[in-house]
């Protein structure tokens, strides 16, 4: 075990003798402390000394984000974040993952409770005012989840005649959207905290759809293809970014170089591949890095 | 903390909605609670288990736990609480008459929950009647009926004045989770929507929050801190 150790160590260290000529004293494929080199005093140098990391996410969305057996999220938020962490030359099993709902995703950022935040994270001005964004890494788009059988709704035009009932989640982007169809809020809204519950009262035919992200629908689809469908084609361009403190210029940057190195790689195709790829959602091509 | 100025109306529409149905749950809790109280003191044992069973159930149950049971499982009992649809009732509060079912489950869990709680104050206001006035009642030869109506409940009244008021209040304050059982717009649910969708800061949205609800709940206690010092002159 001993002899492994010291010969995996000489091994990096003469890796990365010959890339960079400087070795990092405890390498595991360019990780540890001291194994890249960032401008002193930057978040990238700290995160790199401290060899952690903590990583808000959603532990709910399937996908993206969700908490499964193995007591770690999983999904296309978390494989994105493990490519940045991997850039900074943190091993992945030293990332702290925070469950971070839609609605303290800003604080958690403002009150560095994390250092980045990957969770269906919407792009969006009024955020900006708070936060900065990286990315965007994808651009997902709302739709609408239909009973199978049902053909009166075909796209978010439907609730505007102020019969037809429509659940979505507390103060998500998508929630703020349908209110633009429909005629009257109090009687056509239904708002629950999870997007699991929204699929029971469509169920349960409490509601007659749901509305979200395409991505977030097509897990519920893949899940139960018999009950369900999408009706329509998605009606905006949700661009999920990653969150990160407003002013942290820098480490904004460094995560675009990121992603950009991710997209052309193919890393980010594989990512999406093993992740939110399999409930057949299209990747498309690769969103233009937006840096403001 | 411009926000309780640019957002003003959001936050009275959720005043607005929470006092509606704290009004109807009150309403609804003082007369199931009166029902129960009844079968706990009658003199009739079947009666009295099943108003034992009642506290019971939703006295230790989590306001949580009956929520759930009201949202998802009356729905899935085929119930959409359609009974809640009283005509005149529902032009006054508009929420009661809607298709969207989350108005009236919310409602069904706060008066169900809140019953067991006004049932025990009741009870313990009989049970502060000297049992000599009751006795004296009986040999008198009144009914059970009469015996409370002229004898015990004008008495009892005193005494359960207070808790009941404190019942209330903490109703008041439990309603705060109807905004995550399917009911939009309610005071609580507006922190939400402020918060995340809109992006204002939380605490400056929680103080707005916390003014709403101290607007119903001191009032309250202040009438309870005036019906109480006119209790002590009476006696």
């Amino acid at each position: 075990m001993r002899m492994k150790r010291v010969a995996a160590v000489a091994a990096a260290a003469t890796l990365a003798l010959g890339l960079a000529a400087c070795g990092g004293d405890d390498a595991d494929e360019g990780t540890g402390a001291g194994s890249k080199s960032f401008a002193a005093g930057s978040t990238m140098e700290k995160l790199n000394k401290a060899q952690k990391i903590k990583v808000g996410t959603k532990f709910d969305q399937p996908g993206f984000g969700q908490k499964g057996l193995s007591g770690k999220p999983e999904g296309f938020d978390v494989e994105i974040a493990k490519l940045i962490v991997k850039e900074l030359g943190i091993p992945e099993d030293k990332i702290e993952y925070v469950e971070t709902p839609s609605k303290v995703r800003e604080d958690v950022i403002v009150n560095g409770t994390v250092d980045l935040v990957a969770a269906t994270y919407t792009i969006n001005d009024k955020r900006k005012e708070r936060i900065a964004f990286a990315g965007p890494y994808y651009e997902a788009g709302q739709n609408i989840l239909v009973k199978k059988d049902d053909t009166t709704i075909t796209g978010p035009d439907s609730f505007k005649d102020g019969t037809k009932k429509v659940c979505s989640v507390t103060g998500s982007t998508p929630a703020e959207e349908i209110k633009k169809y429909v005629k009257d809020v109090a009687t056509q809204l239904v708002l629950f905290d999870t997007y699991d519950k929204c699929r029971d009262a469509l169920k349960g035919g409490q509601v007659n759809a749901v509305t979200t992200d395409n991505v977030i629908l097509l897990g519920y689809v893949a899940k139960d293809e018999a009950s369900f469908k999408l009706a329509g084609d998605n009606f905006t361009k949700e661009p999920y970014g990653i969150g990160v403190k407003k002013e942290d210029t820098d480490f904004r940057n460094f995560i675009n170089d990121t992603l950009e190195k991710a997209f052309n790689d193919g890393a980010w195709k594989k990512a999406w591949d093993d992740t939110a790829g399999k409930f057949g959602a299209e990747l498309g091509s690769a969103p233009t890095v937006n840096r403001y | 903390m411009s926000v309780l100025i640019d957002k003003f109306d959001v936050f009275a529409g959720g005043f607005w909605l929470t006092l509606q149905i704290c009004v109807l749950a009150a309403i609804g809790a003082l007369i199931l609670g009166a029902v129960v109280a009844v079968l706990r003191i009658s003199p009739v044992p079947p009666l009295r288990a099943v108003g034992t069973a009642y506290v019971n159930v939703f006295r230790n149950m989590p306001l949580t736990v009956v929520m759930f049971f009201a949202a998802f499982g009356l729905p899935a009992l085929g119930s959409n609480a359609d009974f809640l649809r009283v005509p005149v009732l529902d032009s006054l509060f508009s929420r009661l008459g809607t298709d969207l079912p989350y108005f009236r489950f919310a409602l069904i869990a706060l008066v169900l929950y809140t019953a067991a709680f006004v049932c025990e104050a009741l009870r313990s206001g009989v049970n502060a009647v000297p049992p000599g006035q009751a006795e004296a009642a009986r040999s008198l030869g009144l009914t059970f009926g009469q015996n409370l109506r002229h004898v015990v409940l004008p008495q009892s009244w005193k005494a359960s004045v207070v808790p009941l008021g404190s019942v209330i209040i903490a109703m008041i304050k439990n309603s705060a989770l109807i905004g995550f059982f399917g009911v939009v717009g309610d005071l609580s649910q507006t922190a939400d929507q402020l918060t995340s969708a809109e992006g204002y800061a939380f605490i400056p949205v929680a103080i707005g929050i916390s003014i709403g609800y101290l607007i119903m709940t001191v009032p309250l206690g202040a009438l309870l801190d005036r019906l109480e010092k006119r209790q002590a002159v009476a006696r």
